[in-house]
């Protein structure tokens, strides 16, 4: 088994209000280091094994509907699962 | 005229869409279930707003692979109006049959109340009954309705005149204060604007109407000899 862990994120040219109403509120806890903040998803995907290009496949799924590329960029990680 | 009216699990203005043709337009109307893989015998299709699957993952995202989608693509494609409302339109971006996405709205909070909009062009199927730069009055009722789309799309938009309506007062940040597109071939539309909920001047505006009446006229004038 492998687990894949998708990381979406709006694009750079895109403006993240929610982020920016969360760099606002750490601001306001005094954390001004912060400079910006980007809110995206995290999504963990369980897959069994197969003989077919897992990232070929992955990247599919992604374009085709985990992400929206019109404004997002997704990328991701593969581990093996040893099962026991 | 026949119109199907798609529902989605958590579709919640069908009811609004379907009153709008039935009593106010005087046309027949059907509900279309998301399962359902044939729209032949419909002349429009209407996709109502709500929230499509609980808006899981992204609003239409779900959706947009639903069975019946395939069907609406077919019809986009023979020429057929397709109105697309709300979560409507968000599922005619993500089936890609209109170009654009739609972010979180700028003040990030659910915007619902009537707001003017400006016709910025009513030579299409579905605005022919309004004046060119014509102010009306429609209730919009969204969380993500700040359309965006990128600089070369925004040029073509303007080149192809695809901004069909503008909000006078930008509410959501929407890009080029647009409210409303159309596609190059001028028979898909999508808008987050509600003209179901602006069919009687008893609740408001009937401003909605035209839109509708546009349709139908249009419909009869390609499709009807001697009207």
């Amino acid at each position: 088994m492998m687990k894949v862990k998708v990381y979406i994120t709006l694009r750079e040219s895109v403006l993240d209000p929610q982020g920016s109403a969360v760099r606002t509120s750490l601001h306001a806890l005094t954390y001004n280091e912060v400079q910006d903040v980007r809110i995206g998803k995290y999504m963990e995907l369980t897959l069994s094994k197969t003989e077919e290009d897992v990232d070929a496949r992955i990247k599919e799924m992604c374009e085709k509907l985990l992400a929206n590329t019109v404004i997002e960029d997704y990328r991701y990680e593969i581990e093996e699962v040893v099962s026991s | 005229m026949k119109f199907a009216c798609i529902v989605f699990p958590g579709s919640n203005c069908d009811v609004d869409m379907f009153h709008a043709i039935r009593d106010e337009l005087g046309e027949e109307v059907e509900y279309v279930w998301h399962d359902e893989a044939n729209l032949d015998r419909f002349d429009a299709i209407l996709l109502p707003g709500g929230f499509s699957y609980g808006d899981y993952l992204r609003s239409g995202a779900i959706a947009r692979f639903s069975n019946v989608m395939d069907a609406v693509i077919k019809a986009a494609n023979e020429g057929k109006p397709v109105l697309g409302v709300c979560n409507g339109f968000q599922v005619l971006l993500e089936a890609g049959l209109l170009p654009g996405a739609m972010r979180r709205n700028q003040n990030l909070k659910f915007i619902c109340r009537p707001v003017t909009l400006v016709v910025e062009n009513n030579e299409t199927m579905f605005t022919t009954g309004y004046e060119l730069g014509e102010e009306i009055t429609i209730p919009v009722a969204h969380g993500e309705g700040n359309y965006y789309c990128d600089e070369a799309t925004l040029k073509s938009l303007k080149d192809n005149k695809q901004i069909i309506f503008t909000y006078k007062n930008n509410p959501n940040g929407s890009i080029s204060n647009i409210a409303g597109i159309k596609n190059e071939k001028g028979n898909v539309i999508g808008m987050m604007p509600h003209p179901e909920r602006a069919v009687d001047q008893l609740i408001g505006s009937n401003d909605g109407l035209l839109l509708f009446k546009s349709i139908l006229r249009n419909w009869r004038e390609a499709h009807v000899l001697n009207v």
